[in-house]
């Protein structure tokens, strides 16, 4: 029988697709990443902190949300591992329990200029918001 | 030739170059990009959790609506293709998500008949090299662009996941720069042609998207070019809200130069 920590990491593992234990550490998902400097925990660290059931130091994190959804990590990656899709269902995690959301609607006008794309708009309240 | 097109929500409001020209050139170039009607929003990302369902169901129905009208199905908007051909290649790969997707579909007013990935998603940049052909475009120019240092951004939504999106090598793509070429310019080479932007971050946290798209436009220029295009509209309001260096248009409206139907009107 699975602990909680166990069910919910299986969970992660199975809404991402991903196989921590293909990473032979080399660290190149860190090292490409775009928002290297802005993460608290960055890709390399998701893939062995998920691997070890290290889940509720990442879901408190502010990284969730400096990803990029850019998938430098997951096309450069030399063992396929795909760290953005674990940072993805991490944040869905999260932002999936009620009241959780990172932000919602009422937080656009604020945000905005004249000039903002709606793909902007529509992609922030799909990666932060449900 | 007759496609099936999604604009998408940006191309009728803040990108309307993009789109405008998109339909100006195809008609020069013997393609008719028939608007699929009651088209909804992608949802600008393709989220990548298997078990997100109802987010991808816009994409599911604007696919099964080329596949019903026998045409392949056409984006011009990098995020369009890359949620779109991502949402083509999990209803082809994975049987569980398409067994679901169609499930919920099945509940639409007039559903379709279960869709398995059947239509063929091109971008239109893809329409141009693989359909058109760049020789064919090459023949249409009537104001070569000749002499002009022009700087192709990727960025990262028309390559990745390159396993998906089998435009072109994710690591030295070539299908803008050949392009440029075809209409007469010089394409410049740049480290950063296939980095981020920084995206929709600029939401939040617009010091982290200006950092990323000042080291993109600032490789562009050092790299000697005069101008840099685009096929997304977010990565050209990155670039150009954080003061480019260099101007930044999208590709549909320099094909549209070069066909000479670029207008004043929408000129930048």
């Amino acid at each position: 029988m699975l602990n909680k920590d166990e069910r919910r990491k299986e969970q992660i593992l199975r809404m991402s697709g991903v196989n921590p234990r293909k990473c032979m550490r080399c660290g190149k998902c860190s090292g490409t990443c775009p928002s290297y400097d802005e993460m608290e925990y960055h890709p390399h660290q998701f893939v062995y902190m998920v691997e070890n059931g290290e889940l509720d130091a990442l879901m408190q994190s502010d990284s969730l949300y400096k990803c990029l959804s850019c998938f430098a990590c997951v096309d450069r990656c030399p063992r396929g591992v795909e760290p953005a899709k674990l940072v993805e269902a991490l944040r869905l995690t999260v932002i999936r329990e009620k009241g959780a959301n990172h932000m919602t609607p009422n937080d656009i006008p604020a945000l905005v200029d004249e000039d903002m794309p709606q793909q902007a708009l529509m992609s922030a309240m799909r990666k932060y918001a449900k | 030739m007759k496609v099936s097109y999604f604009p998408g929500c940006t191309l009728r409001t803040k990108a309307k170059q993009l789109d405008f020209y998109a339909r100006r050139c195809a008609e020069i170039l013997g393609v008719e990009l028939c608007e699929l009607e009651n088209w909804q929003c992608c949802g600008g990302v393709f989220v990548s959790a298997k078990d997100e369902i109802a987010s991808k169901l816009p994409s599911v129905r604007a696919l099964a609506a080329a596949r019903d009208a026998e045409q392949p199905l056409v984006t011009v908007c990098s995020a369009c293709h890359n949620v779109i051909k991502q949402t083509n290649y999990a209803m082809q790969n994975d049987a569980d998500f398409a067994a679901k997707v169609n499930c919920y579909m099945s509940q639409d007013p007039e559903p379709a008949v279960p869709y398995a990935g059947e239509t063929q998603v091109y971008h239109y940049l893809e329409l141009l090299r693989d359909v058109v052909g760049f020789d064919k475009i090459k023949e249409a120019v009537v104001k070569p662009l000749t002499g002009r240092k022009i700087a192709a951004y990727y960025g990262c939504l028309l390559l990745r996941p390159g396993k998906v999106m089998q435009m072109d090598d994710v690591e030295n793509p070539v299908i803008m720069e050949d392009l440029i070429r075809a209409l007469g310019a010089e394409p410049v080479i740049y480290a950063r042609r296939n980095e981020c932007c920084g995206g929709y971050v600029a939401l939040e946290d617009p010091a982290s998207a200006k950092k990323k798209s000042n080291a993109v436009s600032e490789n562009a220029a050092a790299q000697g070019a005069e101008l840099m295009v685009t096929a997304c509209p977010l990565c050209k309001y990155n670039l150009v809200k954080n003061g480019s260096p260099v101007p930044v248009v999208y590709f549909t409206e320099l094909l549209a130069e070069a066909l000479g139907v670029k207008e004043d009107t929408y000129a930048e």
